[in-house]
């Protein structure tokens, strides 16, 4: 069904010193906290993260609950900050397709993308044969995961002792990770200025609109950047 | 009777997964090799970066309530040890929550 060797080989990645694994736990370490007091039980915080795995849903998640939002309101912010969860399967699927795998293993790994494991594949995918690269992301999904999920019951549990400058010092964590990654990982014309435009457009269009200023961003900026690079390649 | 806090992590739910499972759909038919897919990878890395950025210029939550002087002089200093370490992402993020946390407690 799944072969071992390649998973196996997906949750070692995920294990590395600079993996983007710790900026996954220290932020969820927050979420737990943060769900502790918005009144969430444990098994309450343990089941959104293991339903929902994805940083910036659950942040609107509680920001909607603590005024009190109703379930349509709650969809629809969470939907328009997740959206980007698209263009990030779309860019990550493809790699990973073979005709000799179960269609089951792409619907149901799917649940895995976000931007950490998502970063550790685009990072490690062409050592690894086509055939198997299923298997290695979902080796890397089902670790990046369950750090998640315990790093919310780390969280849940010292909420008591984590004071507000501390949850601060938390919250910065993840967009520094990602941020530092991201001007890492600028190697082509394509990728660099897509990252650059998104960058700029993102916040530039929160003076438009704050729901859909990343979604309105990433697009003008993506495209952009496409055409740019296409011209220079 | 489901509670709130139940529905209310099942529509959040559902609302990420819908994301992620059009992408495969989607991605049947997508060669890795094909203009539509660099597209699509472009989209991704920009939007990722969108929210990234607008993570750090418009915070949500608790790192709302950082002065914004404080926050960018964290970036920079975030950004500059990253190049001092040779690209190395984990003294950064170390520094950074621990730069926030002094400045928060002892100076402000």
């Amino acid at each position: 069904m799944i072969n071992l060797k390649y998973f196996l080989k997906g949750v070692s990645c995920a294990k590395k010193i600079d993996s983007p694994a710790i900026a996954l736990g220290v932020s969820f370490i927050a979420i737990g906290a943060l769900l502790r007091n918005l009144g969430f039980t444990i098994q309450e915080s343990i089941f959104s993260t293991f339903l929902t795995y994805a940083l910036p849903g659950s942040l609107v998640m509680a920001e909607s609950m603590l005024i009190g939002a109703s379930l349509l309101n709650i969809f629809l912010a969470v939907w328009l900050v997740n959206t980007r969860l698209y263009p990030m399967t779309v860019s990550l699927m493809p790699l990973l397709m073979h005709k000799n795998q179960p269609r089951w293993k792409y619907y149901l790994s799917c649940h895995f993308v976000a931007v950490s494991s998502w970063l550790i594949l685009k990072n490690n995918y062409e050592e690894i044969e086509k055939e198997y690269r299923i298997d290695f992301w979902i080796g890397i999904g089902t670790a990046t995961w369950l750090i998640a999920i315990s790093s919310t019951v780390l969280g849940y549990y010292s909420a008591d002792y984590l004071n507000k400058d501390m949850m601060m010092g938390l919250s910065i964590v993840n967009p520094i990770y990602f941020m530092c990654a991201m001007i890492g990982i600028m190697k082509t014309i394509q990728l660099s200025s897509s990252i650059i435009l998104g960058a700029i457009l993102g916040p530039a269009f929160y003076f438009i609109s704050p729901e859909w200023c990343i979604l309105m961003g990433g697009v003008v900026a993506g495209t952009v950047a496409f055409f740019i690079g296409e011209r220079n390649a | 009777m489901l509670s709130y806090i139940i529905l209310a992590i099942l529509v959040t739910s559902a609302a990420t997964y819908s994301s992620r499972f059009l992408g495969v759909l989607t991605s049947e038919k997508i060669n890795e090799d094909s203009k539509i897919y660099r597209w699509f990878n472009c989209l991704a890395y920009s939007t990722l970066a969108a929210l990234i950025s607008r993570m750090i210029f418009f915070p949500s939550g608790v790192l709302a309530e950082s002065d914004y002087i404080i926050r960018f002089v964290v970036i920079i200093l975030s950004i500059l040890i990253f190049y001092l370490t040779k690209k190395n992402l984990v003294y950064p993020t170390v520094f950074s929550a621990i730069i926030l946390y002094i400045i928060n407690s002892y100076y402000v």
